[in-house]
């Protein structure tokens, strides 16, 4: 006997030792990839791709205030030609006049292979005739004075229909050669990082480089920086969640070694008590690294889920040893119940595709398990030969004379949940939230800010994205030439304002070659030319240029990435033409049309409609903001359906071991009903439930159920147990009282503190499963049969 | 990228608009007065409150080998909205509203807010000073010389702003009286444009 209780510690010991190892070697991350739900197919994949590194998620927007115009212009070009010498960002860009040229030059040295009018008829006679027609109405039109110096190399227009395909967009105002916002109050500075904007490491780097360049840039001057970005939201929400999970773990271990400390009055009972939890919360993170591969930081903010639970079974152990003399056959049974009940709530989150609460649940199952054999096997091991703690009677007594005195109570909870259950039947349209913005770490104030100053920019937030997939560079291209010309109809009947394709900059090898055919040799242009000018006022012998440039461009040897380098261009292609795991993608962001000043939404239908060409697969229209909604739908609707059978395996459980029905009632009815009425709460003074709290639901049920289980056992338990009528039982029954106290105490501090934080998700779980944790412990003290009384020591009435 | 040209050109679209407009709102005024100034001029500027007059333009471009005519309508509304309405040999309208220019050709309409171009908005406030029949506000932009009689009188600007003179040497307003004949823009690179402005079609002003 001896040899196997050593046995017991020495394998808990051994445990132990190999958890801290895996720990030591276990990645750990705090991105915010936990919040992304795994996309299983598709459109899904597709869709969680571009929020994590799409075109939209490098996009960094900075804005100077503060100053003067001329002190922000000035930082402004300084901050520029810095971070443009910065191999972090793949464009600076801040409005200035030698950028702009630059990318007018590009334009107008390619225009005979980017213009989509040039074929092989308009350099006819006649197609000739008719452009530079055209062209003398422009001379004399108030755009006149803006085209005549292109005339000479460029009498058709291709530049001026190139500028007419590219700018559809307001670009932002331009005050001292630098973007500024409209009410002039802000300099404006657009980045996009080589990183993507999952990649919180990189986006940390290209934060700091942006932060350095402007304090370099100030020179003495007062202004600020103000950011927003995807990439700076990753870094934010990353240092919020590292300093909250630190924060929030060492204010809620203090306030437990506090209230234990209070409780027990003795050191060794608290170092004693804490056993359990530290198994527990080792073996949870051990077990997620193995599981895993990396441990998210929410799933360690999680870690009060486990303290919550895993000191409580310590408390029982010690609390109410003193009145069990067999404490492993008359109070385990109730523990390991209700440990069983909990390890049913979290396991049914183990197969939750959201990696946030797969983990959580493989934390907590592992944590709990762990707990619990570490008390019932190595605890009762390690206590010294005479460990008492401080007699609780008094506590107990008292909350047992509060509990006869509150039996109109029932009253009280009846109607409570019937107002909770008409609350909830008034909400029941509007009781989930639809938006994955919920979930999002992202502060409101900030989010406000990034609309803000993307208005100012006129660079709306990519929402609709049209996504083209083929084998390789060339498909792409091809495709996105082909759905632009689709999509050219679609503005031209105002269902676009316009919309940015790869083909735009670089088209397919095939279509520069089409439009490098389009243009006849010298002496053939140089006939036909002489004949088109006939009866047109433009003199021949000023289209020298056009002869030459259109001779280059014939003869030229095609566009390729590289000839974009230098413009601006050329990260925007690199954004817009990927290369991915099966293939390459062409992405073609769509811009809203705009009404009255108000952007409207995009019917997406016609989108679909009009882009599908080709086998279905190849073309694909995502409405990011939709379908990211819609999918977080779907994880909600798929977190209710968890919880319910979470809930179902509980009840289960629970008629496995009680065996009858009614009893079983008389547990889950208590929680049934804090469920119900943290709900209603919840809805009632806040926001729509989020996923979070659908589990912080469950987990009320998990955790909750110890409470209702004592009070169930306290008064069924057949007469050879402790538990049976006389003075002794009325001891015990009050020590229980107050081992419940002491853990529910525990729990409410350990999710009350995660209520405090500042991260959605925690905070979410915490003031769902403190207050119904609460309750679950009152309305199940109200709903069981009285207490055997003091005074007439009797039974229980029937 | 449109905006961009906007940029370096928006100037010169700016000085061919607001010289004509001007010229209109001056050949609006009726009334006829004694000792004839530019002082007098920009006063009666500022009495017309709305109304339309025809114009043929004939531009005389270097790149073409013969002048090109067209011609349309000016129409302005008191405070600040000038319009020149092309109708021959293409319709286009070239708007300023508030500090809004906007052009339409074709089915196509590019906007620019002048304010986001200092110099441009300089140009804006004079205009609008001058309709207001404040001297000083046209002073503020051009050299201004003020030449001939009060049967034949000659306004002849001349851009201060280096950046607007390199596009545009001179603009020439001709009238007699208190009515304008002919608005004549030169430019730095020896294109010019004459606008002929015929008798005014419609109403005389609420506030004259």
């Amino acid at each position: 006997m001896k040899g196997r209780r050593a046995g017991a510690v020495l394998v808990w010991a051994g445990l132990l030792v190999l958890a801290v190892w895996v720990l030591a070697r276990a990645r750990y991350s705090a991105d915010l990839s936990a919040f992304l739900p795994q996309a299983p197919t598709g459109v899904q994949r597709l869709l969680v791709e571009q929020l994590r590194q799409g075109v939209a998620s490098k996009l960094t927007i900075a804005a100077i205030e503060g100053a003067d115009e001329k002190g922000r212009a000035r930082i402004s070009e300084e901050m520029t030609t810095r971070l443009r010498a910065d191999p972090e960002f793949l464009a600076v860009e801040n409005g200035d006049a030698a950028a702009q040229q630059r990318d007018e030059a590009f334009l107008f040295a390619h225009r005979y292979v980017l213009s989509d009018t040039v074929t092989p008829e308009r350099f006819g006679v006649s197609g000739l005739r008719a452009a530079i027609g055209n062209t003398v109405d422009l001379l004399t039109s108030p755009e006149g004075a803006l085209a005549k110096d292109l005339v000479p190399g460029d009498p058709t227009g291709e530049m001026m229909t190139l500028l007419d395909q590219l700018s559809r967009n307001q670009p932002p105002r331009t005050e001292y050669g630098v973007w500024v916002s409209q009410d002039g109050k802000r300099a404006l500075l657009l980045m996009r990082t080589r990183a993507a904007g999952s990649d919180t490491d990189g986006q940390q780097h290209a934060v700091e480089a942006i932060r350095t360049a402007f304090q370099a840039a100030l020179a003495g001057q007062h202004a600020q920086l103000v950011m927003s970005g995807p990439g700076l939201f990753a870094v934010e929400a990353r240092a919020s969640i590292k300093s909250e999970v630190m924060r929030l773990s060492i204010i809620s271990s203090v306030l437990i070694v506090a209230l234990l400390l209070l409780v027990y009055r003795s050191v060794p009972a608290l170092l004693l008590g804490l056993v359990p939890v530290v198994s527990g919360a080792l073996a949870g993170i051990a077990a997620v690294a193995l599981g895993f591969g990396v441990v998210q930081g929410v799933t360690l903010g999680f870690g009060g889920t486990l303290i919550g639970e895993g000191v409580d079974y310590s408390i029982y152990l010690f609390v109410q040893s003193a009145s069990h003399t067999d404490w492993r056959r008359s109070v385990w049974p109730t523990i390991r119940l209700g440990m069983l009940t909990s390890v049913c709530g979290f396991a049914v989150l183990l197969v939750s595709s959201f990696p946030g609460l797969a983990q959580l649940g493989m934390y907590s199952l592992t944590g709990v398990l762990a707990a619990g054999l570490a008390t019932r096997f190595v605890l009762p091991e390690l206590l010294p030969r005479n460990f008492r703690i401080r007699d609780l009677t008094p506590i107990g007594r008292r909350a047992a004379r509060l509990r006869e005195k509150a039996s109109a109570g029932r009253a009280a909870v009846a109607l409570i949940a019937v107002c909770a259950a008409i609350v909830l039947g008034l909400y029941r349209h509007r009781l989930w939230s639809n938006d994955l913005s919920a979930l999002s770490p992202v502060p409101i104030a900030a989010q406000r800010l990034d609309g803000l100053l993307r208005a100012d920019l006129g660079a709306p937030d990519v929402r609709y994205l049209v996504v083209i997939s083929a084998p390789d560079e060339q498909s792409a291209l091809e495709g996105a030439g082909h759905v632009g010309v689709e999509l050219d109809g679609l503005v031209a009947a105002d269902v676009l304002s316009g919309y940015q394709s790869p083909a735009q900059y670089l088209p397919s090898l095939a279509v520069q070659r089409q439009r490098q055919e389009s243009l006849p040799p010298p002496d053939v242009l140089r006939a036909r030319l002489t004949q088109a000018l006939s009866g047109l006022p433009l003199r021949e012998d000023r289209l020298e240029p056009f002869l030459h440039d259109a001779e280059v461009a014939r003869t030229a040897p095609p566009l390729q990435l590289a000839s974009l380098e230098g413009t601006s261009f050329a990260p925007l292609v690199g954004a817009l033409l990927v290369r991915g795991d099966d293939g390459w993608r062409a992405l073609m962001p769509l811009e809203a049309p705009v009404s009255h000043g108000y952007a409207r939404d995009i019917d997406v239908a016609r989108v679909r409609q009009a882009v599908s060409i080709g086998a279905p697969d190849d073309v694909t229209v995502l409405d990011l903001k939709d379908q990211a909604n819609s999918l977080y739908s779907g994880y909600l609707a798929g977190a209710v359906r968890l919880s319910l059978a979470g809930f179902a395996a509980i009840i289960v459980l629970l008629l496995i071991a009680l065996r009858r029905p009614s009893r079983v009632l008389r547990v889950v009815l208590p929680l049934a009903l804090a469920v119900l009425t943290v709900a209603a709460c919840l809805r009632l003074f806040g926001a729509p439930l989020t996923l979070l709290h659908v589990v912080g639901l469950l987990l009320i049920v998990a955790v909750g159920s110890n409470y209702a289980l004592f009070f169930d056992k306290r008064f069924s338990s057949s007469p050879p147990d402790n538990g049976g009528a006389g003075p002794g039982a009325t001891a015990a029954s009050e020590l229980t009282l107050a081992s419940l106290l002491v853990a529910n105490c525990t729990t409410v501090v350990a999710f009350g503190v995660l209520a405090l934080s500042s991260v959605p998700v925690l905070h979410d779980l915490g003031e769902t499963v403190a207050p119904g944790a609460f309750l679950a412990l009152i309305y199940a003290a109200l709903l069981a049969r009285p207490l055997p009384s003091r005074s007439m020591g009797g039974a229980p009435p029937p | 990228m449109r905006e961009i040209a906007w940029g370096a050109g928006g100037m010169a679209a700016l000085l061919l608009l607001i010289a004509p407009v001007r010229a209109f709102a001056a050949q609006a005024s009726q009334a006829g007065q004694a000792g004839f100034t530019l002082d007098r001029l920009m006063q009666s500027l500022a009495q017309r409150k709305q109304g339309e007059v025809k114009f043929s333009e004939t531009d005389y471009l270097q790149i073409l080998d013969r002048p090109v005519k067209s011609s349309g309508v000016l129409v302005y509304r008191a405070p600040d909205r000038l319009e020149k309405r092309t109708l021959t040999p293409k319709k286009e309208s070239m708007v300023l509203e508030g500090d809004e220019l906007t052009v339409q050709r074709g089915h196509r309409t590019y906007r620019v807010q002048l304010s986001a171009y200092p110099q441009a908005a300089a140009l804006v406030d004079a205009v609008r000073e001058t309709l207001a029949g404040n001297e000083a506000g046209l002073e503020k932009v051009f050299k201004v010389g003020f030449t001939g009689t009060r049967e034949d009188w000659k306004l002849e600007l001349v851009p201060l702003d280096k950046e607007a003179a390199r596009k545009v040497r001179r603009v020439e307003i001709g009238g007699a009286r208190d009515v304008i004949r002919s608005v004549e823009i030169q430019q730095a690179d020896g294109d010019r444009s004459v606008m002929m402005l015929e008798a005014p079609t419609s109403g005389s002003g609420a506030g004259g």
